[in-house]
């Protein structure tokens, strides 16, 4: 007899797993619908300006191409909220790459081939392409993304920090970062009479059902959503993104089925970029190591098209115990692609500049960079002042400090040397936001002593069925063999997207109460289960997005070794080392890959991989996957990650805080930190690759 | 990508003559350069003529003692071949440096040799580039060029030349072997890349119809010590911030002959002369490596993105240079 | 003289997939990754980035790994093309490789999954048959087996990005059927 209630918190194995090894699982545009078609882009060639013609008669001429969609004769939409969506609808061009054009043709190879003959003409403008702290045009938004207001502020910084003895004023620069999960966007879409049905590479199909109901103003039963398996997102799919509209119109227009697999070189300008952020720090601490001020200035840059503030000063907010807080942000519309959400925006870049400020503070005072967090840990959130639901950071530094083997470490840099390669550590804390949005979902028994269960979840490779499955069979007191999930189709109860680290709690939150009503209900039934079953369902509408008192945190600790190379200036990680507080972990399995691959997404943004907003264009010149270096197996050394089990009542049925994006945040700033000890040398602007440390390195020799 | 005719020619002669009839054809070997630059557009022949199963797939040695390896010779293949191995280390050391072993295993001597820059500007057919379509301007002059050139580049190009594979045969004395309806004739791989001057459009001195049927790796540079070192901006997988070839050979505590090659830092592998006739009879004292090093780098003229290239290519040099002489010339 | 005319000729083509004939005409600009996704409906393959800079495509030509996205159909008349499909042995469900992936979660969002499998399946014959990598020791003997380590295995398999952070999963995977 399997056990039961013993499901969550197990390493359950993926319950899509061997369709994934055996290449059975099928993506956004696998999906071979008869008399499909291929659509291809044309990006727009100029950063600014309008389209005043588009000269389609050499592509509609090669034999094969269907239609040619272009500003002026593309299918109409009502406008999208997202105004990024608004593709081919008129000639103004925003920013380079923007969709000027698409055309449609029977196959891969004559979209493509067409798509080059489209002749369009500009009328250009200058364009203003150059991010600076000082731009003209910089203001302050009244909010930041996610909500988060603009500035927060108490005490008086100003005066605190200009009257402290001990303090750092630095400046922390974070380039253009692109998502580039490995499935690039995709849709495929069908219209049969005034039903849409697509199947889209996106992390939540329940906004897309919205987005394509609205914009083609259908009503939402009419528009089906299957996302079954996606490739990667990282926040670059959170949302529709054009493809999604460009597919359906391309749809409509041919009355054939259209996919349309975005290039791999037009996504940088298309699908959003982490936006640069400049960061200046100041921090002030008395001689016990105290922060007497703290202030995080965030300038960054979003587009015409829409306003995408980056939340980077927020975790300091979040952080560390001070009278004195300035965390603030301003913003520049240029004429450049727009900004969107890349893994913990705000966090990520945010943590990167403040833990790294924290590592000099630490040097200025002669302080252990570990025990100088430990002194600085807050009773209440510094920016709100709320209590902590849970709060296990000095922990999780604690517990890192002792596996990784912290205490032997000799704080002076460039103490070690193993030939050509000078050895440091680093040390660093990370935070992301545990929420919770509303979501619903049914249960049902079957006679068989099965159980299936549906949500509209999706699983980006988090493992979303798998933990969902756990979730329930515990909540059903039945083993994990007996459920089955159903998720990725817009005929299931609505849930929200998988991002912000909320979709486990959201989904399993509606899981389980949908579960713990069934299990109810057949604790009252008496006799043989009807053949249809009996099921339950749950709405969390009201409860999962209701105030709390509470900041609801996880937190971790970041741990790292490197080498840098005297004679090139390459920076190779040696180890890196994660400790977490997260809630209950719900599989040990598939959250050890959550969070170690996140630590590998912050380890390129620590060496690897920068975007650069072309000063000359406008877009990206690292276009494609051999310009833009995620990082490769041979960057990837040991990478342990651990967790502190938490007990918090108040997050969730399941007690659990999201860990999709925590494990990112923090890395870049322990590796930076690693990398000034094992050189001296601060090198404050990513990616630490050779052109910026080398010229900082004494000669060889 | 365009339409294209395939042609599939049984020998050498055919696929020169299939040349002739179609000008502006495009030879196919491994394709993994020409494909990707066909989808991009950069490349639209109307024609295309495959050689990749022409008897040009073997290595062998000569009498002389020389080894010629095929133009259709795997990169994967050429690397582990042992003799390549045993007596042209730089050379295998180069091969396995570049791209990934599965682009190895497709990618072929010959193609190696022709491969184009990666300039971004180059591969986007929106922007301005010279070496593409000449006289639109050079965008990495004033757009981004942190990866591009800092000896030999002119007002019209900046690009450099991607391979790792050339730069070992230049420093090897190695030959290109060419096929013409002309004749056969062989090109130093030194001095088969160009520098860009007012016709980046031709990045080498291949006649239009030539086939490159081979690489001559001569008897003089066989069993010389010699190494390749490279950096990039990630562990593997990525093209050269610069690199190095060295082949070196001391004789009575005196440099006795001596090829050094850059990679990464001109449009086409740098075959260092200056410096090597500096260290040629000289004691490889580490100021006599620095001095000829630097006499090199001299001419060196980066731009306003990629000074660092210069510090780069002298540390790998000195670093290469002191692991082939006995004393460690770095300390 | 280029072409300014996208219009494509094609070629009747013989190829065996996993192990069975398939006589095609196909267009000739089209891939194999194309031929394999479009016409075979095989999809196990994926399109990462369509230019040889991902190796989602990876799949077996010959018993050697390769990107499938660089090599045009119409010159692999006559070729032996394993997919991730055909990886299995005939009557097993899995190659033990791919039970290694299970085993050790080598993969999230599974889409580089069948290049990575593929890759690895090529890689292990590459080693065996003596081919050195970028961090074999150059004075190692040539032409004998390279036993393979942790570096040895990254460096192999670096041609295959996988954007969820996988590999150490993956090189595990590759360490137990090794073992």
């Amino acid at each position: 007899m399997p056990r039961t209630g013993t499901a969550l918190g197990a390493p359950a194995e993926r319950l899509e797993g061997r369709q994934k090894v055996t290449g059975a699982a099928r993506y956004a545009a696998e999906h071979p619908l008869s008399g499909r078609a291929h659509a291809w882009p044309v990006p727009a060639a100029v950063a600014r300006g309008r389209v005043t013609a588009v000269d389609t008669s050499a592509a509609r001429a090669e034999p094969g191409v269907l239609a040619v969609l272009t500003p002026e004769d593309a299918p109409r939409l009502a406008a999208p909220e997202d105004a990024t969506l608004a593709v081919l609808q008129d000639p103004r061009v925003p920013h380079r790459g923007w969709c000027v054009a698409l055309v449609v043709a029977d196959t891969l190879e004559t979209a493509r081939a067409a798509a080059r003959l489209v002749r369009v003409s500009y009328d250009a403008e200058p364009a203003d392409l150059t991010l600076t702290m000082d731009h003209p045009d910089g203001y302050e938004p009244e909010e930041a993304n996610a909500g988060q207001p603009g500035r927060v502020e108490h005490g008086d910084p100003e005066g605190a920090f200009a009257a402290a003895r001990t303090g750092v004023d630095v400046v922390y620069r974070v380039p253009p970062l692109h998502n580039h999960p490995m499935e690039p966007h995709a849709t495929t879409a069908r219209w049969d009479d005034d039903r849409l049905t697509v199947y889209t590479s996106t992390q939540g199909g329940t906004t897309a059902r919205s987005v394509l109901a609205q914009v083609f103003e259908l009503p939402e039963d009419r528009v089906t959503v299957v996302s079954e398996h996606v490739g990667g997102g990282f926040g670059s799919k959170g949302t529709p993104r054009p493809d999604l509209v460009l597919a359906a119109m391309a749809a409509l227009r041919t009355a054939r089925p259209v996919t349309l697999a975005y290039p791999r070189r037009y996504l940088p300008t298309v699908v959003g970029h982490r936006a640069p952020t400049l960061h200046r720090l100041r921090l002030a601490a008395g001689p016990d190591g105290r922060l007497t001020a703290l202030l995080h200035e965030v300038t960054t840059h979003t587009s015409r098209v829409k306003e995408f503030v980056e939340q980077a000063a927020v975790p300091a907010r979040v952080m560390y115990a001070t009278p004195n807080l300035l965390t603030v942000h301003r913003a520049v519309a240029l004429d450049v692609p727009s900004p969107s959400w890349m893994r913990a925006p705000g966090e990520s870049p945010g943590m990167y500049a403040l833990e790294s400020a924290m590592d000099e503070l630490a040097e200025a005072l002669g302080m252990d960079p570990v025990q100088l967090r430990i002194r600085n840990e807050p009773e209440h959130e510094p920016g709100t002042g709320r209590p902590f639901s849970s709060r296990h950071l000095v922990q999780c530094l604690r517990e890192g400090a002792r596996r990784f083997g912290w205490d032997e470490r000799d704080p002076r840099p460039r103490a070690r040397r193993e030939g050509p390669w000078l050895l440091g550590t680093g040390v660093a804390a990370a935070t992301y936001p545990a929420s919770a949005g509303p979501a619903a979902a049914e249960a049902r028994a079957l006679p068989d002593g099965t159980f299936i269960v549906r949500t509209n979840a999706t699983d980006i490779g988090t493992g979303a069925r798998t933990v969902l499955a756990q979730v329930a069979a515990d909540a059903l007191g039945t083993a994990l063999e007996r459920v089955r999930i159903e998720i990725g189709h817009s005929d299931l109860p609505p849930a929200p997207l998988a991002g912000g680290s909320m979709g486990t709690a959201s989904w399993g939150w509606a899981v389980h109460d949908a579960c713990a009503a069934l299990a109810a209900r057949l604790a009252a039934h008496t006799g043989p289960l009807p053949a249809e079953g009996i099921d339950a369902r749950a709405d969390t509408t009201g409860r999962a997005d209701a105030e709390v008192p509470y900041a609801r945190h996880a937190f971790g600790a970041h741990f790292a070794e490197v080498a840098v190379d005297t004679v090139t200036g390459e920076v190779r990680v040696r180890r890196l080392l994660g400790v977490f507080a997260a809630g209950h972990i719900l599989n040990a399995r598939t959250a050890r890959s959550q969070f170690t691959g996140a630590m590998i997404m912050g380890l390129g943004m620590a060496l690897t991989e920068h975007s650069t907003l072309d000063p000359a264009f406008g877009d990206f010149p690292e276009a494609d996957l051999a310009s833009y270096h995620v990082p490769a197996n041979a960057d990837v050394p040991a990478v342990e990650a651990h967790w502190i089990d938490e007990d918090d009542t108040h997050l969730n049925p399941m007690g659990s805080k999201g860990i999709g994006e925590i494990g990112i945040v923090g890395t870049a700033a322990a590796i930076g930190n690693a990398v000034h000890h094992a050189t001296g040398v601060r090198c404050r602007e990513l990616p630490l690759t050779p052109d910026r440390i080398l010229p900082g390195l004494p000669a060889t020799g | 990508m365009n339409g294209f005719t395939y042609l599939r020619p049984d020998s050498l002669q055919e696929a020169a003559e299939a040349y002739a009839a179609h000008p502006g054809a495009r030879y196919l070997a491994g394709g993994t350069n020409l494909v990707d630059l066909m989808k991009l557009g950069v490349e639209r022949p109307a024609v295309l003529i495959d050689v990749g199963r022409l008897p040009l797939g073997a290595v062998e040695e000569l009498p002389d003692g020389a080894l010629r390896a095929g133009a259709t010779v795997r990169n994967s293949d050429l690397a582990a071949d042992p003799r390549v191995r045993d007596r042209y280390p730089a050379l295998s050391q180069a091969l396995l440096a570049g791209a990934s072993g599965q682009l190895r295993n497709a990618a072929t001597t010959g193609g190696n040799l022709l491969q184009r820059t990666r300039c971004p500007y180059f591969q986007d057919l929106t922007k301005p580039c010279n070496k593409r379509d000449p006289g639109t301007g050079c965008g990495a002059l004033e757009g981004v060029h942190r990866d591009h050139a800092v000896l030999g580049q002119s007002e019209h190009c900046i690009a450099t030349h991607p391979s790792d594979m050339a730069v070992a045969l230049a420093a090897l004395d190695a030959e290109v072997e060419l096929y013409g309806l002309d004749g056969a004739r062989s090109v130093p791989v030194a001095d088969f890349h160009r520098l860009p001057g007012e016709h980046p459009e031709r990045d080498t001195e291949i006649r239009p119809g030539e086939i490159v049927t081979g690489v001559l790796l001569p008897a003089a540079t066989a069993g010389v010590p010699s190494a390749y070192r490279k950096a990039r901006d990630r562990a593997s997988y990525a093209f050269a911030l610069a690199s190095v070839a060295v082949v070196l050979r001391l004789a009575d505590g005196a440099i006795q002959q001596v090829g050094l090659a850059f990679g990464g830092l001109a449009h086409k592998p740098w075959r260092a002369r200056r410096a090597e006739e500096a260290l040629r009879g000289a004691a490889p004292t580490p100021a006599a490596l620095e001095r000829a090093v630097d006499l090199e780098l001299a001419a060196a003229r980066p731009l306003r993105d990629n000074a660092y290239k210069v510090p780069l290519a002298r540390n790998l040099a000195l670093d290469v240079l002191g692991r082939l002489t006995p004393a460690p010339a770095v300390a | 003289m280029t072409s300014d005319n996208a219009t494509a000729p094609g070629t009747e083509i013989t190829l065996r997939v996993n192990g069975k004939p398939h006589t095609l005409y196909v267009d000739n600009r089209r891939v194999l990754l194309d031929l394999l996704r479009e016409d075979l409906d095989l999809t196990g393959a994926k399109k990462g980035c369509d230019h040889g800079q991902c190796g989602a495509c990876t799949v077996l030509v010959d018993g050697r790994r390769l990107n499938s996205c660089l090599l045009l159909a119409v010159s692999l008349d006559g070729a032996e093309v394993t997919t991730v499909e055909g990886l299995a042995g005939d009557g097993e469900e899995t190659h033990p490789l791919q039970r290694a992936f299970l085993d050790r979660d080598a993969f999230q969002c599974g889409y580089c999954t069948p290049g990575q499998l593929c890759s690895a399946v090529g890689m292990l014959a590459e080693a065996a048959a003596g081919h050195p990598s970028h961090v074999t020791d150059p004075a190692a003997p040539s032409g004998r087996p390279v036993p393979l380590d942790r570096p040895e295995i990254r460096e192999r398999m670096s041609g295959n990005l996988c954007r969820c952070g996988a590999y150490p999963g993956i090189v595990e995977a590759v360490e137990d059927v090794i073992r």
